[in-house]
């Protein structure tokens, strides 16, 4: 077992990265906007015609309420990943960011712990945005899709947790294409977004459950169709059993990275 | 141990520190008192650097007992850091944010409340000349402006001891003064700090008391006069361009000179009278009498060799 030297003090770290994010909000603001009504209208309008409707869970929903779900679940683990790892990089090596916050009262486990809550908090912020977009298409089922902000934040703390994985072993930043194409990019084509999960032949399915998106893209599908099944139970367990896997491996590895 | 006004501030016992085969520091003694500047002297990869983070908490010990303000660095490291001010040797303002949040954010670390961080900043950004620049993007600032928020930075929780690596590095004649009458201030205030430089200029007029280290090790201690007079005398003879029978004389004189070749470099108590005796025989031209400094005790015990 390890021992986490925590307290409270990470909030410390969560808020400066707040104060830089309020200096740029506008700029921050953009991307989840805009993303959604680029992919609705390419996916949803251009695809869509071709696609009609798609079988899921025994209905005929249509293409456009299937993937809206999944474009923020995709979102969820960009706006993580990306925090924890190219602007997680860039602070601790080439701005010492953390080097500064080392000579202060704050643990290393305190710093790490602070920036994975900020990536979870900027998916979250995300969802928020993107839901303003997608529910103006009446694409989303409420009350249920206001899950969509808790699971936002649990999603986001799961890919942060890995991002910040391989912040603590790449050598450069440059090594981060790795994880992005081998990690993020075949689950962003294939974990159950743009097209149903059945349609992919057995073996490849079975890969799929293992992979995070997958079972975030069940959660926020789930939400957001309004029907909430058992076996979103084992999407979420599965994501809590990823981040306390993965919490603990990213402090280990930072403390190796960090304490010289 | 308990604290008292005469317990050391630090007091570092046979500190050690290995990276793998690698000795960086190889169990080195000190103390620092209340009230003083300590410096920390040696050429690169002397183990100046690492010593120091060890003192604040960066760098673990490999062995050697390490007490600051009398308590032992492995229990309370929280509080100890809480009474500490560091600069470090690199850049480590947040880019990110403008010179006032940069202070705010910094003393957020240390729980300040806010109503002390706002007194405090205005106090600070004022002794760092810099509160017409409150809002400005740090980026922007000069070296010397940097390195006097960084300074301000590292004072944003009223810490009891100030460390210092490197300070000066990079900036040009009139900053490195600008920032030199600034440690005077806070030396004059009672604040107690620990430097680390390569300039001996720098060391002589702050330090009260200093080490050089060497390879891991310390060579020496001693206040700056003290060690200019026990390591090289008062004064210090240059002899340009110098022919072998002057060579000779210094041997027959039996005199200590370091032999560069191109210039001898002479320490002789009796600096004067070898000079004039020289200047009135054939040396008229190339001889040159001066002051001993720290800087000569600094190459004579750590030698010429570039340290790269």
């Amino acid at each position: 077992m390890i021992r986490f030297d925590l307290s409270r003090r990470f909030f410390r770290v969560w808020q400066r990265n707040f104060v830089v994010y309020r200096k740029t909000w506008k700029i921050g603001f953009i991307p989840p906007l805009l993303e959604p009504l680029f992919y609705l209208a390419a996916f949803g309008v251009g695809l869509g015609v071709m696609v009609g409707s798609v079988n899921y869970a025994g209905e005929k929903i249509p293409y456009t309420t299937f993937i809206a779900p999944a474009l923020i679940a995709v979102n969820i683990m960009q706006s993580a990943f990306f925090e924890t790892t190219f602007a997680s990089f860039v602070r601790m090596f080439y701005q010492k960011t953390f080097d500064g916050m080392l000579a202060t009262p704050l643990s290393v486990d305190e710093v790490i712990t602070g920036e994975l809550l900020w990536g979870a908090t900027k998916s979250a912020i995300g969802t928020f945005l993107m839901m303003l977009v997608i529910s103006a298409f009446g694409l989303l089922h409420y009350p249920g899709a206001l899950l969509l902000l808790p699971i936002a934040f649990l999603g986001g703390l799961a890919f942060a947790c890995a991002g910040m994985v391989c912040t603590a072993i790449v050598p450069t930043i440059e090594v981060f294409n790795l994880p992005i194409f081998l990690f993020i990019t075949p689950m962003f084509l294939f974990g159950g977004t743009f097209f149903p999960l059945s349609n992919l032949p057995a073996w490849a399915q079975i890969v799929a459950h293992t992979l995070p998106l997958t079972h975030l893209v069940e959660l926020c599908r789930g939400v957001s169709l309004g029907g909430l099944r058992s076996h979103l139970l084992y999407s979420l367990l599965y994501l809590l059993f990823w981040i306390a896997l993965f919490y603990p491996l990213a402090i280990v590895l930072m403390r190796r990275r960090l304490i010289k | 141990m308990t604290e008292t006004p005469a317990t050391p501030l630090v007091h570092a016992q046979n500190l050690r520190k290995e990276y793998g085969a690698m000795t960086a520091v190889d169990g080195v003694t000190f103390s620092i008192r209340r009230g003083e500047c300590f410096g920390l002297l040696g050429p690169n990869g002397a183990g100046k650097t690492t010593t120091i983070r060890m003192l604040y908490g960066f760098t673990p010990r490999t062995s050697g007992s390490l007490e600051l303000f009398g308590t032992d660095c492995d229990g309370s490291w929280r509080t100890i850091k809480s009474r500490i001010g560091v600069c470090q040797q690199d850049n480590t303002l947040d880019p990110d944010l403008t010179v006032v949040q940069n202070l705010n954010v910094f003393g957020r670390y240390f729980n300040l409340s806010r109503a002390r961080l706002q007194t405090r900043i205005d106090n600070l950004l004022r002794f760092a000349a810099l509160d017409n620049r409150r809002d400005a993007d740090v980026r922007g600032l000069s070296g010397g402006m940097v390195r006097r928020l960084v300074l301000a930075r590292a004072l944003i929780n009223e810490p009891e001891l100030l460390i210092l690596d490197e300070p000066t590095t990079g900036l040009d004649p009139q900053s490195r003064h600008q920032l030199w009458s600034r440690l005077e201030d806070l030396k004059a205030q009672g604040l107690t700090t620990l430097l680390t430089t390569h300039y001996m200029d720098e060391a002589e007029r702050l330090c009260d008391r200093l080490v050089i280290m060497d390879q891991g090790r310390i060579l020496v201690e001693g206040a700056p006069s003290e060690l200019i007079n026990a390591h090289v005398g008062r004064t210090v003879i240059e002899i340009m361009a110098p022919g072998n029978n002057i060579r000779t004389l210094l041997q027959e004189k039996s005199v200590a000179f370091e032999d560069l070749g191109h210039r001898l470099i002479v320490y002789h108590r009796n600096g004067e009278e070898l000079y004039r005796e020289l200047i009135s025989g054939e040396y008229r031209e190339g001889c040159m009498l001066r002051p001993a400094t720290l800087e000569d005790v600094f190459l004579r015990l750590t030698g010429r060799d570039l340290r790269e």
